[in-house]
């Protein structure tokens, strides 16, 4: 035992997952529908779980507006980080804007649930940090080509869950939902791949219950 | 000179430091800076007024200087507010990476960017001198890189700017690191990254935090 290293705490040291709010980063492509499914996510969740949401547009309060416009949350529990150009590395080089994202909310709003961080929209080599966030969900989608999936890249491979987005459209762009399926399972491995369409499912109902049975668990 | 030095100096070191255009976002969109010429002009007006303050504030901090005061001092060279969140924000992003490297004199979360910066520096056991240094390089490595993401410009020809600046920069670091009390910091103001700084806070769209 080493009693001193116990006299002088920090302070400010980090809290870890546990004493602290679950942290869920959403990534993915430009225009896959990330803000869309956070927007689902809030409104589906916002009755039994405490959240917030840290946006990373690089318009600023773009993402942010969009979710105050649709309701789904007070202004005072969605914070905008700006990136400087470099989307990624706020979320995975860099997360120290992010990081201070995070606990002003819980600071300011109190113990939460669960506190949504969305990446700015990049590309297939966007990960983020685990300093920052504890699970991540990778949002592509079929108007981006069916190939997406064999493509792979970090986002596609390791991401927690990935969610093939906007199935409704598959038909107009002539994309293979079994292809993409096949694909991703191959690149996967055991992660989990989901198909959503928030046209016919606006609460994102799979997406929710995987989140729940996190923040439970 | 040391590989600590090196360390913090290095623009990806983890402290926030890029998303800030150190008033460059501002500057360009006033077309102010469009260019290298104007970019060489921008970055010598930095360094000898923020960045001189900054390396003095630095050096004072690192060599033991009460943060307290130091942070009150540098508020009142910083009118304006939204230049102040902006140091305040990039000296907590500082200390948060500082206090998992080094252990830190201080407990404070905040406090303004080049006090952090000395604070830091002294649990790394660097001199007053090299925080000095690691402050002058910062403020025109900052706008330099932002300039290259802003307006395209050829990354090679703006690293060659900061490399005609090195002089410069040691000769800014030697100096602030000669001010002896509180009462020689020195007081050089930017007015334009000022007035630059509070137009750019109140725009909708913007890519950088300051």
């Amino acid at each position: 035992m080493h009693p001193e290293a116990h006299t002088h705490p920090d302070p400010h040291a980090p809290l870890t997952a546990g004493a602290r709010a679950l942290r869920i980063g959403i990534g993915g492509p430009v225009g896959s529908g990330k803000t869309a499914l956070v927007a689902a996510l809030c409104r589906t969740l916002a009755a039994d779980l405490r959240l917030a949401v840290v946006t990373n547009d690089i318009y600023t309060t773009e993402d942010a507006d969009f979710l105050l416009r649709n309701g789904v949350l007070p202004a005072d529990r969605i914070r905008a980080v700006e990136t400087g150009c470099c989307p990624h590395t706020a979320i995975r080089d860099d997360i120290s804007a992010n990081l201070d994202a995070c606990e002003d909310l819980e600071h300011d709003l109190g113990p939460l649930d669960l506190v949504l961080v969305e990446s700015g929209g990049d590309n297939l080599t966007a990960t983020f940090s685990k300093g920052l966030v504890d699970h991540q969900i990778f949002v592509v989608d079929v108007a981006g080509g069916d190939k997406v999936p064999r493509k792979g890249g970090p986002g596609v491979t390791t991401a927690d869950l990935l969610v093939v987005n906007k199935t409704d459209l598959a038909p107009l762009v002539g994309a293979d939902l079994s292809v993409m399926a096949r694909d991703a399972a191959a690149r996967r491995g055991d992660l989990p791949t989901v198909f959503l369409s928030l046209v016919e499912d606006p609460a994102a109902t799979p997406v929710a219950d995987w989140v729940r049975g996190l923040v439970k668990g | 000179m040391s590989t600590t030095l090196l360390l913090l100096a290095d623009g990806r070191f983890p402290a926030g430091g890029h998303a800030h255009s150190g008033g460059l976002e501002a500057a360009v969109t006033a077309g102010r800076v469009r260019d290298l010429e104007t970019l060489a002009a921008f970055l010598d007006g930095r360094l000898a007024t923020a960045g001189l303050v900054a390396a003095a504030f630095a050096a004072a901090a690192c060599r033991g200087g009460d943060t307290s005061t130091l942070d009150s001092e540098m508020d009142a060279r910083t009118p304006s507010p939204a230049l102040r969140k902006a140091s305040r924000a990039q000296g907590r992003a500082l200390l948060r990476a500082g206090r998992t490297l080094w252990t830190l004199s201080t407990v404070e979360r905040e406090l303004h960017h080049p006090v952090a910066l000395g604070v830091v520096a002294a649990a790394a056991g660097l001199a007053p001198e090299e925080a000095a240094l690691t402050a002058a390089y910062g403020t025109v490595t900052g706008p330099a890189s932002a300039a290259v993401r802003l307006l395209g410009l050829d990354p090679y020809a703006t690293h060659a700017l900061v490399a005609r600046l090195a002089r410069d920069c040691d000769a800014v670091a030697r100096r602030a690191a000669r001010v002896a009390t509180v009462d020689e910091l020195p007081a050089c103001s930017a007015p334009l990254l000022d007035i630059g700084a509070e137009a750019h806070a109140s725009w909708e769209v913007r890519l950088f935090a300051s």
